[in-house]
């Protein structure tokens, strides 16, 4: 019997490289530490406390974003849409509020209703049609915008309730002023690591970015799990609407604009890959406050914004560069 | 010798046309427990189809499928795995950047007992890991970590999780279609060795392969499907490889078959 050949043939032959935490995991982190430091060189008020609460705040929106966006890419997708659909969001919360009277927290919940929506469009048009993603939200990129161009009439709505305001406002920790907004986020945040973690269809969003046709013969509803992430991720698209709303004001139909490549800037920073099936859901909110420390330094620094656009443009390639090396690495 | 074993799954008279082609032209098919059956056939001879058929990924036109002597049918790969029918494709069918006991239990994930299960839907990832450690032991697959990620699995290595997989989970039969194809020399040999423990653990094995000397390794019988028909049972012990090749490819009728080397 070779039986003891055998189970010495399956032992894995593991290198000092493998275990080494993947770069998915620290690179992130050493990045936004490595902005920090060199920011607080350039600039004395980048350290402050104002200034920490100023760039959570400018990062909660993105942040929100992110979750949705992360949820879509690690099954393989991609939405382009993310933006111009909150943008939709917050001028239909604000116009029914504002225009139609309603009460604050049913004008939200129909806000979230019309980005849900938004992805569940995506959603099917994803799993039944089977077009790509790219395509798709590309699609309803424009078509996000230009609802909400017309249903706005390209104007601002303002005088908003007090409610839909709150989450912009500020509590106080120590010398610190924290948006409720933002305490909103890493709850979310946090509820969103627990689920892709520690339960079965958490696990099943990463097993179809993986291997979608070897997650279907395993008797999973491969398609309900990609139209449920593309619905979720419409509901936070809403939940973003509604702080950016809170955070600037007014409902604005040019909102989204910025977040709509940060946030997929976040999620590629973050160390979650394009391909799918990997990556980690709170990297994306390091990713998101690497994007928010870069504009928040440069514009302390006095750079132009034209800037800060191309150098998130140029670390969105370096991210996704680093992702396709360390996945050919481990082939 | 059993004079009359027991047949796990049989299916009769099976048809199925695609358009003008007819894969199955009334194919019959027979597995007894305990044996790794072989299945074998020129490209076109109707041996996917069939596999197709018993696995639940083709619903046949005409014919029966036969279950431990119950009739089933199968509207999906999922009612076959149901029914305890596992299937292990050639493609090393697993999630890569996923752990091993992952693998092993996508689909079936277990829960936690009371309100973190039922409430929060917690996985029981400690009781997963413990029955993945325990069921890779039972088939001697010896990998030392249940928690690294299939990626870092050779080929080999992850095809010996798929098959432990079906292996773990299959009530009745375990279909492999072309488990080594993808395979190096020593790796398909670790895969093989791994599909006879399968079978001594008393699972029959449905085994797909062009791989003639993996094929005269392994089997107890050999199915020669062609021309959308069973052609005939040949006996690895009797037939010589060549032989087997040339009923194959029908350059030898099967009625001048020598009789010592049909199975019956």
């Amino acid at each position: 019997m070779n039986t003891t050949n055998v189970t010495a043939a399956l032992l894995p032959h593991r290198t000092w490289r493998d275990k080494l935490p993947p770069i998915g995991t620290l690179g992130p982190f050493i990045a936004l530490l490595l902005a920090c430091v060199f920011f607080s060189t350039q600039n004395d008020r980048f350290l402050s406390s104002d200034n920490f609460s100023l760039v959570l705040q400018q990062v909660m929106v993105v942040g929100v974003i992110a979750i949705g966006q992360t949820l879509i890419i690690l099954t393989a997708g991609i939405d382009l849409s993310c933006g111009m659909v909150m943008a939709l969001g917050g001028i239909v919360m604000t116009k029914l509020a504002v225009e139609l009277g309603l009460p604050a927290p049913l004008a939200i919940l129909c806000g979230i209703g019309a980005t849900a929506l938004f992805g569940l469009v995506n959603g099917l048009l994803v799993t039944k049609i089977r077009l790509p993603p790219f395509i798709v939200t590309l699609g309803t990129l424009n078509i996000a915008f230009a609802i909400t161009q017309l249903y706005s009439n390209a104007q601002t709505v303002t005088d908003l309730p007090p409610a839909m305001t709150w989450l912009g406002t500020t509590f106080r920790i120590g010398g610190t002023s924290v948006a409720y907004g933002v305490v909103l986020m890493l709850l979310m945040y946090f509820g969103v690591w627990f689920w892709l973690r520690e339960t079965a269809a958490g696990r099943h969003v990463y097993a179809v970015g993986n291997n979608p046709e070897a997650t279907r013969l395993t008797g999973i509803a491969t398609e309900r799990v990609l139209l449920g992430v593309y619905v979720l991720a419409g509901i936070f698209y809403g939940i973003a609407a509604l702080l950016s709303v809170a955070r600037t004001g007014v409902g604005d139909p040019n909102a989204g604009q910025t977040e709509n490549l940060d946030a997929i800037t976040a999620v590629v920073l973050g160390g979650t890959s394009l391909f799918g099936g990997r990556g980690l859901i709170l990297g994306s909110l390091i990713g998101a406050v690497i994007v928010g420390v870069l504009r928040n330094g440069l514009t302390l620094m006095g750079t132009p914004s034209v800037y800060q656009v191309l150098i998130t443009g140029i670390l969105v390639i370096v991210a996704v560069a680093i992702d396709q090396m360390s996945r050919k690495g481990g082939r | 010798m059993n004079i009359n074993p027991k047949l796990v799954l049989q299916a009769k008279g099976l048809v199925k046309r695609y358009g003008q082609v007819t894969a199955l032209d009334g194919a019959d098919f027979e597995l007894r427990a305990g044996e790794i059956l072989a299945v074998i056939g020129d490209n076109g001879a109707g041996k996917s189809s069939l596999i197709k058929a018993l696995s639940g990924a083709t619903i046949p036109d005409e014919g029966e499928l036969l279950l431990d002597g119950k009739p089933v049918h199968f509207r999906s790969p999922i009612d076959a795995r149901r029914a305890g029918i596992e299937t292990v494709y050639q493609d090393l069918a697993v999630a890569a950047a996923m752990t091993i006991a992952e693998n092993l239990f996508l689909g079936r994930e277990l829960r936690r007992p009371g309100f973190l299960g039922s409430v929060l839907r917690m996985l029981d990832k400690k009781k997963m890991l413990e029955e993945s450690i325990a069921r890779m032991q039972e088939l001697k697959v010896g990998i030392r970590s249940m928690t690294q990620p299939v990626e870092t699995l050779s080929g080999g290595q992850r095809q010996c999780v798929a098959v432990g997989r079906a292996a773990a989970f299959a009530q009745h039969v375990v279909i492999m279609d072309e488990p080594t194809a993808a395979l190096g020399v020593k790796e398909g040999n670790m895969v093989l060795e791994l599909i006879r423990r399968v079978r001594d653990r008393g699972l029959p094995v449905v085994l797909i392969s062009h791989n003639m000397p993996h094929v005269f390794e392994v089997a107890d019988r050999i199915h020669v499907a062609r021309l959308g028909k069973r052609a005939a049972i040949l006996n690895p012990k009797k037939i010589s490889m060549s032989d087997t090749v040339a009923v194959m490819t029908g350059a030898m009728p099967p009625d001048r078959i020598p009789a010592e080397c049909l199975a019956h």
